[in-house]
């Protein structure tokens, strides 16, 4: 039937057997994972030029709101009101939270659940490359493509939310204005942004290869990175450094408060006693104003009333992460999240070397 | 060199065992056929030989001593795994990139040409080919990395009859021109009856008998006769009888010198029927079992 036949093979000394090389596997990465690669730079690339398009406006609304003079006319608070009323959909960053989960999950899981679904994993594991090294090859260099991805558009996010980080200036003119230690945003940011999107690539490579199918070991990444990402922000990451405590009145804007309490005389005041204590005082101090221009003295007034307080044997106190701390936050976060990613990625190649078919 | 060693080898899977006190040596240079009825662990030795899997008893090596699934031992053993899986998504050029990648040896002309022949474009996609080209191109990608020994899991079970043929004289082609030795596993008697030279039959995750093609023939005769008399033979051990109304056909160890009864008639088995024998009556390897194969082989492997 053929004429073809084998060419013989050459003697060689197989005791000391080279591997093969590394970078080889760069290449079988790029042609298996090239779509799950470009999905992921298709979506961060049209979001990206969302986010540009949508940012040059709000940076322009910001420049011109806090350059008007004088700040108090109404032409200052229609451009002040410009601003505030800019980008809702994306001003508390939540709906961006799901994008680490999601490229985790669509690049992560599939890497080794593909290969144990569908049968492949017989031909890739009986290869010469050997099946822990394969494992490796495969899941660094999609790590750090992910992470080198999402920290590049991490940075495109910082800018974005750069107006809305509080300055002194912003209350004084009535500027929307958050901490960047704001749950929904601390995540967005250049190293907890690519930091939880590696993270959630680990969860979903070790899932993957426990759970063996496609779709569940996906939606298993996504409830396990849900679950880590809530604990992280409501739970762990106050602890990060020990909370500072001040009895000042004016904590600056860029502080992340923890909680706020009275005391009077050594001993705690619940809500409603204080605000029993607050209303009569409120109600002396605000001045006789329409009751449409309420809402523009409120602020100042309970700042009063609450320095009257303090002048009648009340304690304000504040527990609150000071925003010097953003960065050693930012780093702290990333380094964890580091640690767990390589923890898992280990874990995971452990399980492939080990695994009994 | 014995292509595949294994002593004691067993394999559990929660409390069953799919493979236990297995203990073989395949010589290099055969086409060895892998025997028995589904779930009898013909995958499972395979798997444990191109370490796959791991034992969870006894040992076994390959290719003259070497462990199982180590760097030394992946780089002469082939597998091509049941159903030939292939990534679908990939097309035939990129499957013969990536497998050129991951192997130190990988003959890109041969899988080219090879390719060229069997009229596999190599555009399409390797999902978009029909099985029995999934099969040769599993096969050639195989062949192309010049394996020592070539290891295929139920290689033709999906296999039309024209595709199962030409399947396998591209290995027996690859046999005869670079001496790669072949362990097959297949249910398909028939298919094997022209290409094995050696035979491991496997029943109930046991070896039942192994040993060389020839040398099995030669020991065993099929022998018809009236069917009252079975009773009353008992020259040789009966592998198995096969009772009809009036006649009865018995497999006997036996060879062509020993004399034939009166009123029967003695023939040499066919390797289909010798199978069949003895499949049909997993006892029998405690007649004929792979105690006296193994001393056989290992003086073999002495000399």
């Amino acid at each position: 039937m053929t004429a073809l036949t084998v060419p013989a093979r050459p003697e060689e000394d197989d005791t000391r057997l080279r591997p093969v090389p590394w970078r080889r596997m760069a290449g079988v990465t790029w042609r298996q994972h090239r779509y799950a690669l470009l999905g992921v730079v298709t979506l961060l690339g049209a979001v990206a030029v969302y986010l540009w398009i949508a940012g040059l406006q709000l940076h322009r609304a910001y420049a011109a709101a806090i350059a008007c003079h004088p700040a108090r006319s109404p032409a200052c608070q229609d451009l002040v009101n410009t601003f505030n009323g800019m980008g809702t959909f994306l001003a508390n960053g939540s709906i961006l939270q799901a994008l680490p989960a999601l490229i985790g999950a669509f690049v992560g899981a599939p890497v080794l659940a593909r290969e144990l679904e569908t049968g492949t994993y017989r031909y890739a594991w009986t290869q010469g490359f050997g099946r822990w090294r394969w494992t490796l090859g495969k899941l660094v260099p999609l790590a750090v493509a992910v992470t080198a991805a999402t920290a590049a558009f991490g940075a495109l996010l910082s800018w974005y939310y750069q107006p809305y980080l509080a300055t002194p200036g912003h209350q004084a003119l009535g500027l929307s204005q958050t901490s960047a230690f704001n749950g929904g945003l601390f995540d967005l940011r250049e190293v907890a942004f690519p930091a939880w999107t590696l993270a959630a690539f680990a969860i979903g490579a070790l899932a993957g290869m426990l759970i063996r199918r496609v779709v569940p070991a996906i939606v298993a990444t996504l409830a396990v990175y849900a679950g880590l990402a809530v604990t992280a922000g409501l739970f762990l990451r106050e602890h990060y450094l020990t909370p500072l405590l001040t009895t000042s009145l004016t904590v600056p804007g860029s502080a992340w408060i923890l909680s706020q309490w009275w005391t009077k005389g050594g001993t705690t005041l619940s809500q409603s006693t204080i605000q029993q204590v607050m209303d009569p005082v409120m109600q002396r101090l605000l001045p006789a104003v329409p009751p449409d221009q309420v809402h523009l003295y409120k602020l100042p007034t309970i700042l009063n009333a609450e320095q009257y307080l303090t002048q009648h044997g009340y304690t304000y106190w504040t527990r609150y992460q000071p925003g010097s701390r953003f960065w050693p936050f930012q780093w702290i976060e990333g380094g964890w999240l580091l640690a767990l990613s390589a923890l898992l990625i280990a874990a995971t190649i452990w399980l492939v070397r080990r695994r009994a078919t | 060199m014995n292509v595949i060693e294994t002593s004691g080898l067993g394999k559990r899977y929660g409390g069953t065992w799919a493979l236990r006190e297995c203990t073989l040596a395949i010589p290099d240079g055969r086409v060895a056929a892998l025997v028995g009825p589904n779930g009898a662990g013909k995958s499972t030795l395979l798997n444990l030989a191109v370490g796959l899997s791991a034992p969870s008893a006894g040992e076994v090596t390959v290719l003259g001593g070497r462990p199982a699934g180590s760097p030394a031992a992946l780089d002469g053993i082939a597998f091509v795994a049941q159903d030939t899986p292939l990534y679908k998504n990939l097309s035939v050029a990129d499957m013969l990139y990536v497998t050129r990648s991951l192997n130190r040896r990988f003959d890109q002309s041969y899988a080219r040409a090879r390719l060229d022949e069997l009229g596999i474009p190599p555009k399409r996609r390797a999902g978009k080919l029909s099985g029995g080209q999934q099969a040769q191109l599993a096969l050639t990608l195989a062949l192309a990395r010049r394996p020592r020994l070539l290891a295929l899991d139920e290689p033709v079970a999906m296999l039309d009859p024209v595709a199962r043929h030409d399947f396998m004289a591209t290995v027996m082609t690859a046999m005869a021109a670079d001496g790669v030795s072949v362990l097959l596993s297949s249910h398909v008697l028939a298919e094997l009856e022209r290409v094995a030279d050696y035979l491991i039959l496997l029943s109930r995750g046991r070896v039942q008998l192994a040993g060389e093609v020839d040398a099995l023939l030669a020991s065993h005769r099929l022998l018809t006769g009236p069917a009252a008399e079975v009773d009353r033979y008992a020259g040789r051990p009966v592998v198995h009888a096969g009772r009809a109304d009036v006649q009865a056909h018995l497999l006997v160890q036996a060879t062509a010198d020993d004399p034939v009864p009166p009123g029967w008639t003695a023939r040499t088995a066919s390797l289909e029927e010798l199978a069949l024998a003895y499949l049909r009556q997993p006892g029998a390897a405690a007649l004929h079992g792979p105690g006296r194969d193994r001393g056989t082989e290992k003086s073999e492997v002495t000399r």
